[in-house]
């Protein structure tokens, strides 16, 4: 599936979002139990594990959060790459600007 | 009134008995033959007459996709007191103990969940401000 950087920046428009984010790049990883927990202890966030849960599927449809199954369990993890691609758009100007469009897709 | 026993669903009571008591250091105190199965309970040695943890057999259709549900998301079925979750947790994973949060600092209290091998996470924890 072809994601385009739009949904990055609708993902990283909310600040729960963002501090789930924070929390990932501090330690990648988590169940939702552990992503609840720190949003409440650290970001006095306390969203509804429900919430929390809908939070990560936006996440994981821009991309910037994958999920593993390891036995019984579920974790997520931070793929940087999204944001790598939203930074080059702008900072790295001697590359080749064309790698850096929008990408729409279905248009 | 008090709260006497408390208890875990367990896949297995003889696994069970084995890893509570062997794994994470807690001692028999009740095994009483109840049918196909035992009324079978631990307690902490630092506490031998305080509340006992029922090791329950998981056998009702509904308690394994209950179990598997809070396993999916990470959610603790009990939380155990210790003084020093990092300790423990080295302890515990010299041991094979499978951990699915190393030791966080939640606010008041540092925890470790950890994988109790019948099916539940268990949650330890220290209070770290008084």
């Amino acid at each position: 599936m072809v994601l385009g950087v739009g949904d990055v920046y609708k993902a990283l428009a909310d600040p729960t979002r963002r501090a789930i984010l924070d929390e990932l790049a501090e330690r990648d990883e988590q169940t939702l139990f552990e992503l609840c927990a720190r949003l409440i202890s650290k970001h006095d966030l306390a969203s509804s594990r429900q919430a929390v849960s809908q939070h990560l599927d936006v996440l994981e449809d821009a991309g910037l959060v994958t999920t593993r199954r390891e036995g019984r369990y579920k974790f997520h993890h931070l793929d940087r790459r999204p944001l790598q691609r939203l930074a080059g758009r702008w900072l790295q100007l001697s590359e080749d600007r064309e790698d850096h469009r929008d990408q729409c897709p279905g248009r | 009134m008090k709260i006497t026993v408390t208890s875990v669903l367990v896949d297995d009571q003889a696994k069970a008995l084995s890893f509570y008591t062997d794994v994470l250091g807690f001692q028999k105190k009740t095994d009483v033959s109840v049918g196909e199965h035992r009324w079978l309970t631990v307690v902490s040695p630092e506490v031998p007459d305080g509340v006992e943890l029922l090791l329950e057999p998981d056998e009702h259709p509904a308690a394994k996709s209950y179990k598997a549900a809070l396993a999916e998301d990470g959610i603790p079925l009990a939380s155990f007191g210790v003084d020093d979750v990092a300790s423990e947790y080295e302890r515990l994973r010299g041991l094979g103990v499978r951990f699915t949060q190393e030791p966080t600092a939640m606010g008041p209290v540092t925890t470790a969940v950890l994988d109790d091998t019948c099916g539940n996470l268990i949650q330890i924890a220290q209070q770290t401000t008084p």
